[in-house]
């Protein structure tokens, strides 16, 4: 089962990596902001399994691209890999640090404070004169192993690296669902204290679900601020949150191909309602929302269960 | 020194008294129907926005301008209340019972389209109301110079607060309300229709959404967005209180309050920092919020 899914997954990947040739330059530049994205639904994923949601999941988004952007304007460092790696572990070592505060909280109290947390960071962003204050900055154009693209080739070599961590990504995670710490997300979900019967340390193992999420979460920033070539606090704002857990809900937390599939849907739905009804883009999304929680509580991703169940049915 | 400190206090009880107006809808949705309502920054937007409209009228015409006031609450809280019916009947209704999590994704969605209903009424230019703010007038405290709006404004919420208190403890819908926050099912088995304590609580805790908002729009820029700050800053105020507790909100509206006036007059880099700074720093120390008791866990 895990093997067909991962022959389909490389498959796919090898797709979307020759789809970046023929694609126009501004499709090719959503789909990698869409995959940078992924990241952090992806995240949002691992915490929803165990029952979990973060509302302040922008703090470690915004992280990851300051990182990016500080360590490339103050010590002229402009390796796009190395950058990333360490938006990702900035934001896991915040994550690491907020999370033995968060791994007590449960529910709308986990929400909550992960607010309040991605809050204080937009706070203290918005009012830091030296980093642009609400206009935030720009980031530098970065580097490949000393080779320095431009414009086109650029964008590809950007998003050729989304790719390739999305691939990294998604593989571990999918090995980390599959393990017995992965498959303790749902009984947690549904009643923790019977997992502490089992001599499992619930704290344990949501402070690591939080680092995970951090991470990704991280990488996805670190990679939109090079995509983008700009940060600013907004990143940090509660609404950037909102649209992640949104997207998370549209996707499921079926399988991790969910979280890309959505975040794909959910950037090309943006990008279309903005364009053809710019005012009425927000209530394009919140109608989708809606009728996501009410008619397909499980997300989209459980469209695919059912299929494959119907195709199992008829032999 | 004196004069920073007189205002700090006069600034925080001003800053206080509003974020209890926004706030005690929101907590009393909270502490009957369990529902983080993410719409009341609709609720809080709307009710400025049909303020401003209120005020609009109103200037045109030559009534005094004490009654433009009235006017103007009257009809945004009219505004809150068929929003508040429209949203619990139609929406709501649908999702009880659900996870409370999914619950707040709804209230969400609801806050989405809302945004843009509001673009498609009153269009995307902002408003100005500060008609009822200039007739109000300023007093003058020695140094100090205060506006008489502000102080009706500290008024408006110690009133609240007041009727909240007698609501709660002295009427017969108040202790039906204790009841049902205390044990719904219970409540249920007893006779007591929880399916109207639902619809009256919403409707009320979306009236004074709207109410906040009203006040406010004479001090403000009604303007595309302020649902959306008014959100995070209420949900700041509650979870330092205690979500669902009255008297939580009213000291956390005050902490709130005093802080950022504090911050704005001494360090003004720290204002937003102070008021997400004190709602963690609180959630740290009792999780559960100043006012409620951690609950026991269930098996």
């Amino acid at each position: 089962m895990a093997s067909r899914a991962q022959i389909i997954g490389g498959v796919l990947f090898l797709i979307a990596a020759a789809a970046a040739l023929v694609l126009p330059e501004w499709v090719a530049s959503l789909v990698t902001i869409a995959f940078a994205n992924a990241l952090v639904v992806l995240g949002l994923v691992v915490l929803w399994r165990a029952g979990l949601v973060s509302f302040g999941q922008a703090l470690y988004y915004c992280i990851g691209a300051y990182t990016v952007a500080l360590i490339a304007r103050w010590t002229g460092f402009t390796d796009a890999i190395a950058l990333v790696l360490l938006g990702g572990i900035g934001a896991g070592l915040v994550a690491a640090l907020v999370g033995v505060l968060l791994a007590r909280y449960r529910e709308i109290f986990f929400a909550m404070l992960s607010l309040a947390l991605s809050m204080i960071l937009y706070g203290v962003l918005v009012k830091t004169e030296s980093l642009g204050s609400t206009d935030g900055f720009s980031v530098a154009t970065p580097t490949f192993f000393g080779y320095a693209p431009h414009g086109q080739a650029l964008g590809l070599s950007l998003y050729w690296l989304t790719l390739v961590i999305d691939a990294v990504a998604a593989m571990l995670i999918g090995s980390y669902f599959r393990s017995v710490t992965g498959a303790l997300a749902a009984p947690i979900r549904d009643n923790e204290i019977r997992v502490e019967f089992l001599g499992v340390s619930v704290t344990r193992i949501i402070h690591a679900k939080v680092v995970i999420a951090g991470v990704l979460a991280g990488l996805g920033g670190a990679l939109v601020a090079l995509s983008i070539g700009h940060v600013d606090p907004n990143m940090a704002y509660w609404t950037t949150s909102g649209s992640f857990v949104f997207v998370t809900i549209l996707a499921g937390s079926a399988s991790v191909a969910a979280a890309f599939i959505g975040s794909l849907l959910f950037e090309a739905v943006r990008s279309i309602a903005v364009d053809v009804m710019p005012s009425l883009w927000q209530m394009t999304l919140g109608s989708a929302l809606l009728l996501t929680i009410l008619f397909l509580p499980e997300g989209l991703g459980s469209l695919v269960g059912r299929l494959r169940k119907r195709a199992d049915a008829k032999p | 020194m004196l004069l920073t400190l007189s205002a700090i206090l006069t600034d925080g009880l001003v800053y206080a008294a509003y974020l209890f107006i926004v706030a005690i809808g929101l907590t009393l949705i909270f502490g009957v129907m369990k529902i983080l309502n993410v719409t009341h920054g609709s609720f809080y937007a709307f009710g400025a926005y049909g303020a401003a409209t209120a005020v609009g009228i109103y200037a045109n015409s030559d009534l005094p301008a004490a009654l433009g006031f009235l006017f103007m609450i009257a009809l945004a809280m009219a505004i809150g209340m068929i929003m508040g019916l429209v949203i619990e009947r139609g929406l709501l209704r649908l999702v009880y019972g659900r996870d409370e999590v999914v619950v707040v994704l709804v209230t969400y969605a609801a806050f989405l389209i809302l945004e843009d209903v509001i673009v498609l009424i009153w269009g995307p230019g902002s408003y100005a109301a500060y008609q009822p703010m200039v007739a109000a007038g300023n007093t003058e405290l020695g140094e100090l110079v205060l506006s008489n709006y502000d102080i009706v404004l500290v008024a408006i919420a110690a009133a609240l607060a007041g009727i909240a208190y007698w609501a709660l403890k002295f009427t017969r819908y108040g202790r039906l309300l204790t009841t049902v926050i205390f044990d719904r099912e219970t409540a249920a088995a007893f006779g007591i229709n929880v399916t109207l304590v639902y619809t009256a609580t919403f409707v009320i805790g979306a009236m004074l959404g709207a109410l906040g908002g009203a006040v406010m729009a004479p001090k403000i820029s009604v303007t595309l967005g302020i649902g959306v700050e008014v959100i995070v800053l209420a949900f700041a105020v509650v979870a330092i209180g205690g979500m669902g507790s009255i008297e939580g909100a009213l000291i956390g509206a005050l902490v709130v309050g005093l802080c950022r006036a504090a911050a704005v007059h001494l360090v003004p880099q720290l204002e937003l920092f102070v008021i997400y700074g004190v709602m963690a720093l609180v959630l740290v120390v009792r999780p559960y919020g100043l006012f409620v008791r951690a609950q026991p866990r269930k098996i």
